[in-house]
């Protein structure tokens, strides 16, 4: 069953509260990263369907916004997405260098996902973080002057992280 | 002269207390005892320019608010921070988050806006953390909420995150999606500052436009204008980036000249290993690419200044844009065609497919680009590109298809030898760049003075 546990509720409750009456709907962005953090990384029919029901308002409404937002994740991702930046500033400085080794060291394309289930590799456009380039988002936050030896240190990190947590 | 980084280096600075006994919310308590029209009125007078790219004048802009009797204004400001380049406000909200919500607030003041919005680009996902915060403690002493300090305003801000596109920068883009919708921009007129979010009269205005507010007030518009060059007033953050020493966000005057800000050891520091420069592109990716030779000099052959009418100077012809503030350097060793797509690729993945000259024009663009690029292209494909990128220049809803024209006519308008020599060696052009050409001058002045 798909539910915010009561904690999460009265964070949503709170995030409606920040609209006008009536202009609940200002809220879907940030209930959809909410849904997506809590419901597997990723925006399934179901999980879409119980925002529109929070929100009061039809779930073609919610379908036609997260298609549209690129952070919005349509189908299932790994447990880690390593989002590398490709745009030019970042390409200037070897972004290139970067994706193409996650490729070889992983084994998959733009997109794909380890069959481990553990990494996805998501090329991304500019996330204003250009004079701190090559970069990638991890999660929450921004891993910035990357090298080669940087992101072979990171995978390891995250595999361990991964087998503790198992 | 800084005037948005002067306090940056202090230690705990992001936090209220130690922002307060620095001489924080001064201008906030300056700002509560005038009346809304004039706090509008120094803002004018300050010669405030709109830090979002499009250089538009605050104060009149802010003049221009539609007052309905009965109908909520709103303050909503754009930290979308998309454009390719530019990574200033990003750098204002994490390290100074005071000074951006002290002009939040007294910006909200002077407009009448009791409920203000912080429109906030989704991957930036740990700052509405510092930003909330900040917003709570400002709350705590009193300067947000009801009744603040016994004015009879209130006012309240909410930070929202967008969810990923670059199109929700532009300004009725970043409306609908505060509504709930698709980043699709609106036909103008109406303008948002009749009806803007939900229909009601809003405001939108930059990150670092809203934190110059607080020093403006504090100095007086004034004496803001006094600094910097003709009506380029005040001070600049850039971002600099690509191949440089020193890459990063700088407070500039806008008499440096470009030259000094990439060469000097108080700034970028030069160009790694000794090589030299080529190109820039020094207002964000939408501005037109210089080679080195126009970039440095105007057409009088003064040196061109790092500001609005100097980098202008010329018009496409031999200038580009002061922009954003995305400033770009590409060195000896860049490609300008593989730029040029990667850049192409961005406007394509990023047009939200209202307008066909955009949707279908920037993928055009794209593919042709990737054909020069990898050794494919024809000479006829050069003309093709121009032809496309000139129909899509003015004819759609938004400038996105503008911003996207541009790099692609400015590239074959400076470089297009390059293009031609991947065109004619197409084997060799996989094997190494084109390289200099003629685009370089020897630099002239070695160090900062
Ligand atoms: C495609 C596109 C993207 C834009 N992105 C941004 C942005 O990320 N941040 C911003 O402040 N303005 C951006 N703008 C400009 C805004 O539409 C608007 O002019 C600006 O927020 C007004 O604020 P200002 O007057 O303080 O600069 C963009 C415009 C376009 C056409
Ligand atoms: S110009 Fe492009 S981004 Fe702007 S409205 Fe048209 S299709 Fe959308
Ligand atoms: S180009 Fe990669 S962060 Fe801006």
């Amino acid at each position: 069953m798909i539910q915010f546990s009561p904690e999460k509720i009265n964070k949503v409750n709170e995030i409606i509260a920040r609209y006008p009456e009536g202009k609940q709907k200002g809220a879907l962005i940030p209930l959809l990263h909410l849904a997506q953090e809590e419901f597997g990384g990723w925006l399934d029919a179901p999980v879409m369907d119980y925002v529109a029901s929070l929100l009061d308002i039809k779930p073609i409404e919610v379908y036609e916004v997260a298609t549209f937002y690129t952070m919005f994740n349509m189908k299932p991702v790994g447990k880690y997405v390593l989002e590398v930046c490709q745009t030019g500033p970042c390409m200037l400085r070897g972004s290139d260098q970067i994706i193409d080794h996650i490729k070889n060291k992983l084994g998959i394309k733009a997109g794909e996902t380890t069959a481990d289930g553990l990494f996805t590799l998501k090329p991304a456009e500019c996330l204003g973080a250009c004079g701190y380039a090559p970069m990638m988002q991890l999660g929450k936050f921004y891993k910035e002057n990357l090298t080669i030896e940087k992101v072979d240190q990171l995978i390891e990190e995250l595999r361990a992280a991964a087998a503790t947590a198992n | 002269m800084k005037l948005l980084l002067e306090k940056a280096h202090i230690e705990g600075i992001r936090y209220y207390d130690t922002y307060r006994k620095n001489g924080g919310y001064s201008s906030v308590e300056k700002a509560l005892k005038m009346s809304p029209d004039e706090i509008v009125e120094e803002v004018k007078k300050s010669g405030l320019r709109g830090r979002g790219g499009a250089g538009f004048p605050t104060g009149m802009k802010w003049s221009f608010l539609a007052k309905p009797e009965g109908v909520p204004r709103h303050l909503v400001c754009n930290a979308d921070e998309s454009e390719p380049g530019t990574f200033k406000d990003r750098y204002l909200m994490e390290f100074l988050p005071h000074l951006f919500i002290e002009g939040m607030i007294i910006s909200s003041y002077a407009l009448g806006s009791n409920t203000s919005y912080i429109y906030i680009r989704g991957e930036y996902a740990w700052i509405p953390d510092i930003l909330e915060q900040a917003i709570a403690e400002a709350k705590e002493a009193g300067w947000l909420g009801k009744n603040i300090k016994g004015t009879g305003f209130d006012c309240e801000i909410y930070v929202q995150r967008g969810g990923g596109a670059y199109i929700c920068g532009e300004e009725t883009a970043l409306i609908e999606s505060l509504e709930g919708k698709r980043g699709n921009p609106r036909i103008k007129p109406p303008f948002p500052a009749v009806q803007g979010l939900w229909m009601r009269p809003t405001v939108v205005n930059n990150v670092e436009t809203i934190a110059a507010v607080g020093p403006i007030i504090t100095m007086g518009g004034d004496e803001y204008a006094k600094l910097g060059a003709g009506r380029s007033t005040g001070t600049k953050l850039i971002s600099a980036c690509g191949n440089l020493n020193k890459p990063g966000v700088y407070e500039i005057d806008f008499n440096l000249s470009v030259e000094e800000f990439i060469y000097s050891d108080e700034y970028c520091g030069g160009i790694p290993n000794g090589k030299k420069l080529k190109a820039c592109i020094p207002g964000g990716s939408s501005v037109p690419i210089l080679p080195a030779n126009l970039l440095l000099h105007e057409s009088n052959g003064n040196k061109r200044l790092m500001n609005y009418e100097s980098l202008s100077e010329g018009g496409f012809q031999t200038g580009t844009m002061l922009g954003s503030g995305g400033f770009i350097v590409l060195d000896e060793d860049q490609c300008v065609v593989r730029h040029t797509m990667s850049l192409a690729h961005f406007y394509n993945h990023e047009s939200c497919g209202q307008c066909s000259p955009c949707r279908e024009g920037t993928g055009w663009m794209y593919k042709i680009l990737k054909n020069i690029e990898y050794g494919k292209g024809k000479m006829e494909d050069i003309d093709l590109l121009w032809d496309i990128q000139r129909r899509i220049e003015g004819n759609t809803i938004c400038p996105l298809g503008d911003a996207a024209a541009w790099p692609v006519a400015a590239a074959i308008r400076h470089f297009r030898d390059e293009f031609e020599w991947h065109v004619l060696h197409p084997e060799e052009a996989q094997t190494r760049n084109y390289g200099l050409a003629h685009y370089a001058e020897p630099r002239t002045i070695v160090a900062a003075q």
